[in-house]
């Protein structure tokens, strides 16, 4: 690391670099240089939160549509765990100023397990969205998507005649509302790809996998409904791949825990680290309401 | 610091080669292995020196191919649009990206930065060398992307040719651009710290020299605006890989909105350009006119105003994008004031040479272009600031002339100055002051002829990345075309005597201009640690404790 831990016959402590005067200078300059460094972080997601309040005041019926998608319950549950996760967080830098060293580490593992624990729920998420065919881009597969719609159609329009006529919109033949407009229409040139879809909900038929199961398909499928997905795998993807470099350092700052490297004297790796891991966690507290929980 | 004890500004400097030649940052360690690994800025700056020059042959290259071919109306070097189309586009990433933004602040910046200001080094050199990393990343990207055909889409990269029509491999090229500007952000988040926190007693920041001044603002610029161009690289290269949509218009996207994120930071990176060269020319003249700098305070406090109004005049670029009249007057407003603080410098630099003892130095020359070719730079720019007139010299070659002005004329010219300037205290090697005149001499001429007529051109409706043209227009191509070669007999020259001082150039002393920064008051090149104790900090625009010394050729502290 630094070359200069062996002169000065002791002089000035091990982690005290060769430019620096004291060690406060140095926990300061690196303070503020993290700090720096999580504003450039901020620039970085809010341009890409940019793009998705422009897109979305341009084409609002594709989010409605969209989020109806992704399931809140795994989104609250991964913004309780990243919350709690900070929480130990904190508590580990605390740790490390108090000299409680076998804290420290323990706070470090379940911070990384907090970690750990997202990721998971987001590869169950992202798992599920693609087993759907609902990738982004060109990945897309409208074809499978339209056979769930007409399978639902079906298996509903069998239900209402076995239940009589049942007086609502549920009967009424694909083709006829693939003509009617989705409300909303943004005034942009027709896309080559994406139509339109039904006009009501219908039940997914049979295709219940152990945890969504036969769940509703929402209507009005309009076009271009693929861009919403395009737009959450990148925008959780970037924050996934922030999630993971945090578990990097989370991990290294570990390892250097159990060496004993931190204490009253010199804790800011962790102190540095833990300001990272929080904004880490605020970017996602900004994410989950965007794309989850607006209607 | 020197073996023999001496003040080594007294001492005259040793022979090459004469044993008891004080130990310095060159001679502290030998090997490859000490170069690639070193935490040392100063071989960092070097690095960067050496890596920048190379990039600069390379975008020159691309400029002279695209000048050649301009000889003529139809084709003349290339029967094919593409590869003109290239030409240009590789010409201005390569000069943009890899030359001009990382160029002062990496080159000059790394190396002075910390002497000047008095510190041991920056504040997290390991950072520095990770930074300087990803710069070789990213050139490697671009040469990538080079080797796999070159990319057509002009610099911009407007989408929704970039992302979707374009049958060039943009991806690399957007990879590079993405890893280039962090080593952007990491240095310009250095700067700023080691700028905050490592000024010696005594070192208050209104006694920095306005070198640092200039550093500062661009790091500044370089932490906030950098970040947006990562998002939108990123954006980019999600468009053209997986075809998202959020630019294409065909999907219900904006390509205007591509517009609006790439000059949010493209403007500000026009600042990160010029500030940094401001801050050499503010030494420059100040040094060779040995006169104290006039409105010190003025000319800090425009280097933020520069930095902060540079984030809010975006628009200037898309007037003709279908912005709003009223987004197009507020930009326009906007856009005057930025010069203000630009003119304000200027005004100083005169009042400081005004009774000056001037010294027609190499590196005095190029300041003293810089002046010149910045005037009209920047007037220019009012005239593309102007709605009215801009509609008819957007995308003509007006704009190419009122950009090389400024990104060339300006910014690299004051590159260059500085590069003279520091080359004794880098080297400890002196170059050929009569060569340097010329080569001086031949860039400034060929430059102006070069681009003045390009203005002309562009005022008659030259179209700007046009690989053929009418015949109207054929003998402003042709008289541009001679001034660029003008231009390259004059590095070339530059080339030779710089390499030729490295080789057998006379030692130079610790102070061969005389001025006071703390930089002079070290050997050439200096030592390792640079200073043994926090250095003594006074006015370094005062020039009278210093008397020039026939026999070593340079400055040395008058006695009594």
């Amino acid at each position: 690391m630094s070359h200069d831990q062996q002169h000065d016959g002791g002089q000035h402590p091990a982690h005290l670099q060769h430019h620096f005067d004291t060690s406060l200078q140095q926990f300061e300059a690196g303070k503020l240089g993290m700090w720096l460094f999580l504003a450039t972080e901020v620039l970085l997601f809010g341009g890409l939160f940019c793009a998705y309040s422009i897109y979305r005041g341009n084409h609002p019926e594709i989010f409605h549509y969209g989020h109806q998608f992704l399931d809140k319950i795994l989104g609250a549950t991964n913004t309780v765990i990243l919350l709690a996760s900070s929480l130990t967080m904190a508590l580990a830098v605390r740790c490390a100023q108090i000299d409680r060293k076998g804290r420290l580490q323990l706070f470090l593992a379940l911070t990384f397990l907090g970690g750990f624990g997202f990721m998971v729920i987001k590869y169950v998420e992202y798992s599920h969205k693609f087993h759907e065919g609902l990738f982004p881009g060109i990945g897309f597969d409208y074809e499978e998507l339209m056979r769930k719609e007409e399978a639902g159609r079906r298996l509903r329009a069998d239900e209402a005649n076995a239940h009589g006529s049942g007086g609502d919109a549920e009967g009424l033949p694909v083709a006829e509302i693939a003509s009617a407009a989705p409300r909303e229409r943004s005034e942009m040139a027709d896309a080559p790809r994406g139509p339109a879809g039904l006009a009501a909900p219908v039940v997914e038929g049979g295709h219940g996998d152990g945890e969504e199961g036969g769940h509703v398909l929402p209507a009005n499928r309009p076009e271009n409904a693929h861009i919403f997905f395009s737009i959450y795998f990148m925008m959780t993807g970037l924050h996934g791949i922030h999630v993971l470099a945090g578990m990097a350092i989370i991990a290294w700052l570990f390892f250097r825990a159990r060496k004993g490297h931190f204490g009253r004297e010199y804790f800011t790796p962790v102190d540095l680290g833990g300001l990272y891991w929080h904004l880490v966690d605020l970017i996602w507290i900004y994410l989950f309401p965007l794309l989850y929980l607006i209607e | 610091m020197s073996l023999s004890g001496a003040n080594p500004q007294t001492a005259p400097p040793p022979a090459p080669g004469a044993v008891g030649e004080a130990s310095n940052y060159l001679s502290h360690a030998r090997g490859p292995l000490s170069w690639l690994f070193t935490l040392d800025h100063k071989r960092i700056g070097v690095m960067y020196l050496v890596v920048i020059l190379a990039s600069f042959l390379l975008g020159g290259i691309f400029a002279m191919l695209v000048r050649t071919e301009l000889w003529t109306p139809g084709p003349t070097i290339t029967e094919n649009a593409t590869t003109y189309n290239k030409w240009f586009t590789l010409h201005g990433a390569v000069m943009i990206f890899l030359v001009i933004i990382p160029g002062i602040p990496a080159a000059l910046g790394n190396f002075v930065l910390p002497i000047m200001l008095g510190a041991k080094d920056v504040a997290f050199p390991r950072l520095n060398l990770l930074s300087f990393y990803l710069w070789v990343t990213g050139a490697v990207c671009f040469l990538l992307s080079l080797a796999m055909g070159g990319i057509d889409t002009g610099w911009t990269f407007y989408t929704p040719y970039s992302s979707k029509y374009t049958p060039t491999m943009v991806i690399p090229a957007l990879s590079g651009a993405f890893v280039l500007g962090f080593s952007s952000i990491f240095t310009g988040l250095n700067f700023i710290v080691t700028i905050h926190k490592l000024r010696p007693p005594g070192m208050t920041w209104f006694r920095m020299p306005l070198f640092l001044w200039g550093i500062y603002a661009t790091a500044v610029i370089q932490v906030l605006a950098t970040p947006v161009l990562g998002i939108t690289l990123l954006l980019l290269i999600m468009e053209s890989t997986l075809q998202v949509g959020i630019f294409n218009p065909d999907m219900g996207g904006d390509p205007v909105l591509m517009q609006h994120f790439f000059w949010f930071y493209s403007h500000p990176a026009v600042y990160i350009m010029i500030l940094p060269s401001m801050g050499v020319v503010s030494e420059l003249i100040s040094v060779h006119s040995h006169k104290h700098i006039f409105g010190y305070r003025f000319i800090a406090w425009s280097s933020i105003a520069i930095a902060m109004f540079s984030f809010i005049v975006w628009g200037h670029h898309m007037f003709t994008s279908t912005q709003s009249g009223l987004m197009n007057t507020i930009f326009s407003a906007i856009t005057f004031s930025v010069s203000i603080p630009s003119a304000i410098k200027i005004f100083n630099w005169l009042a400081t040479m005004y009774k000056g003892a001037i010294s027609l130095t190499t590196p005095m020359l190029y300041a003293l272009s810089f002046i010149f070719l910045f005037t009209i730079g920047g007037l220019t720019g009012l005239f593309l600031g102007t709605l009215s007139t801009d509609v008819h010299f957007h995308d003509t070659y007006f704009v190419v002339a009122h950009f090389h002005y400024t990104m060339m004329g300006s910014a690299l010219i004051g590159m260059f100055g500085g590069i003279h300037h520091w080359w004794p205290k880098i080297t400890g090697r002196l170059y050929s002051e009569f060569w340097g005149r010329i080569a001086c001499g031949f860039v400034f001429v060929g430059f102006n002829i070069t681009f003045f007529t390009q203005f002309v051109m562009g005022s008659q409706g030259m179209p700007r990345r046009y690989y053929n043209f009418v015949e109207q227009y054929t003998s402003y191509h042709q008289v541009s075309t001679i001034g660029s070669y003008i231009m390259l007999v004059g590095f070339v020259i530059m080339g030779i005597y710089l390499m030729q001082s490295l080789v057998n150039g006379r030692r130079a002393p610790a102070n061969p201009w005389g001025g006071n920064s703390l930089e002079w008051h070290c050997t050439s090149p200096p030592p390792h640690d640079n200073f043994a104790s926090p250095p003594q900090v006074g006015d370094c625009y005062d020039y009278r404790g210093w008397e020039y010394d026939r026999e070593i050729e340079g400055y040395v502290p008058r006695t009594a």
